[in-house]
């Protein structure tokens, strides 16, 4: 008997677990694998409401980056992907992980810097041009340096300039995310490229300005992917086709649109369903 | 600095206006890692005692196991669970994925090293003769074990308060099991990365004071109850 007793709590954590057991798939849940900057933006928070309001499923978000996100669903491990990375979506396509991929919106990246603007950067049309002038003028310029879909669009705007800027003098690395890299270029007066999001949420405590937007190379297109249910028994495919009707019908569109007016006199993301692809590009 | 002062000034708005999300948060969090702390205790205890009364082959690697465990990052917990909560995984079918459940799971694991070190130190701290001093006595083996681990209640009280303090700290497990879903398994760690990403220093600063608050007030609990009684 007294042997028994040590004996007895691997069984009742055995109980424990047992008892949060949930049983087999649930057809009302359904799992979002997205980015972080869905999720950081606040957008989840008024979209899923309304969905699941509208529709009756309970939607589960997992905000991860692009690359986990569509790792997720070509594992079967979620359902439906909000993402922003199109040349890996339309791998993921054609490798016949998704059933169907539709446009949903895009928010866009902008280069801030100090209002005295000694590169110029201003008077630039072009990103590219902008970088071209940055480099000319030696002004000290603040990189994320930490891979991030930011800092790899960073990398590819200056090849596209044709400038190598590792290792310059001006060309500042700081390691951290974006709010971090703003204070940094606050601090140091140089430019960044950040996501507009980011920058309008910490405008007020910094001395920089936008000096370039518009360019299409600097758009951020998210598109909504339904998993192919063919995967496993769990992924739910009506609940991913709901979804994603959901996100591309008038009333999301509509909340996309007007996101983000209340706190920063304009909205983050601009509504694109069902216009044409390559009027984005 | 004026955010700090900032975060101060709401994380006292909020408790008094009784926010409800930030109660909400402030409970959840408390329930999930005080849940893995007992958990812990129910493991660690016992498994710490037979490691260090007994004597067996192996002893030393499962000892040094232990020792390595106290020091297990949270985000390795994180990501092994996840994959075997995964519902193609091998625990699939439990549907624990994104749930609380989860997340206490996760913390046990952190927990159970740290309690049953404690634990085997605390022990071995004993002096040896005690143990022949009560079985003379005439004690059974049941009542040898509740008067060595009477004796050792301020390394064992130690170890509640040491495993606590790591679970409600931690956040990388907390996020992949978990996930952060508003009024599902937001705990005070996850939703302060969550407003520190969205910009929002103020909302973070102050559910940071708030778990530090919280820490301390359970931490006086527990260290009342370690120090109370005769002699030390």
């Amino acid at each position: 008997m007294r042997r028994l007793l040590p004996a007895l709590f691997p069984v009742l954590l055995l109980v424990v677990v047992a008892a949060c057991g949930g049983g087999g798939p649930d057809r009302d849940e359904l799992i979002l694998a997205t980015t972080t900057s869905t999720m950081d933006s606040g957008l989840l928070d008024v979209l899923i409401p309304a969905f699941e309001e509208e529709s009756g499923y309970r939607v589960t978000p997992v905000a991860v980056g692009s690359g986990q996100a569509l790792e997720l669903g070509r594992r079967g491990e979620a359902d439906v992907l909000l993402v922003h990375a199109p040349e890996a979506e339309e791998r993921f396509m054609a490798e016949g992980h998704g059933v169907d991929r539709r446009l949903v919106m895009h928010n866009d990246f902008v280069i801030v810097g100090p209002p005295e603007d000694p590169a110029g950067a201003r008077a630039a049309a072009a990103t590219r041009e902008v970088l071209s002038r940055i480099a000319a003028a030696g002004a000290r310029f603040i990189s994320r340096g930490d891979d991030s879909g930011t800092h790899q669009l960073e990398r590819a705007l200056w090849q596209a300039a044709g400038i190598d800027p590792e290792g310059e003098a001006w060309y500042v690395v700081s390691g951290q995310g974006m709010g971090a890299t703003l204070g940094v270029a606050n601090e140091r007066r140089g430019y960044t490229l950040t996501d507009r999001a980011t920058y309008l949420a910490l405008r007020d405590r910094l001395d920089l300005e936008i000096l370039h937007q518009g360019d299409p190379v600097l758009r951020n297109v998210y598109h909504v992917i339904q998993v192919d249910p063919s995967k496993n028994d769990r992924v739910n495919a009506e609940g991913a086709q709901a979804f994603a009707e959901f996100l591309v019908g008038e009333r999301a569109q509509e909340i996309i649109g007007e996101f983000g007016r209340d706190r920063f006199g304009e909205p983050l993301f601009t509504p694109d369903a069902g216009k044409d692809e390559a009027d984005l590009r | 600095m004026d955010l700090i002062w900032d975060g101060l000034r709401q994380s006292f708005w909020l408790l008094v206006r009784g926010d409800a999300r930030v109660y909400e948060i402030m409970l959840r969090s408390l329930l999930a890692s005080g849940a893995a702390t007992l958990l812990a205790l129910l493991i660690g205890v016992p498994a710490g005692t037979f490691l260090a009364l007994r004597r067996f082959p192996g002893r030393a690697l499962v000892l040094s196991a232990v020792h390595s465990g106290m020091g297990l990052p949270p985000v390795v917990v994180g990501l092994v669970l996840s994959v075997l909560f995964w519902r193609t995984g091998p625990l699939g079918d439990l549907g624990l994925l994104y749930t609380v459940r989860a997340i206490v799971i996760a913390q046990t694991v952190i927990a159970t090293p740290i309690v049953t070190g404690f634990t085997v130190a605390g022990i071995q701290a004993l002096d040896p003769r005690l143990r022949l001093q009560i079985l003379a006595l005439g004690a059974s083996r049941l009542q040898l074990l509740w008067l060595l681990l009477k004796e050792a209640r301020l390394p064992l009280m130690a170890a509640v308060i040491a495993a606590f303090g790591a679970v409600i700290s931690e956040v990388g497990a907390a996020i992949q099991v978990g996930s952060i879903i508003r009024g599902e398994t937001e705990l005070l760690t996850t939703a302060t990365v969550l407003a520190t990403q969205r910009g929002d220093f103020g909302l973070a600063f102050a559910l940071s004071v708030i778990l530090l608050a919280l820490v301390f007030c359970v931490n006086a609990v527990f260290t009342l109850i370690q120090q109370r009684g005769p002699r030390p």
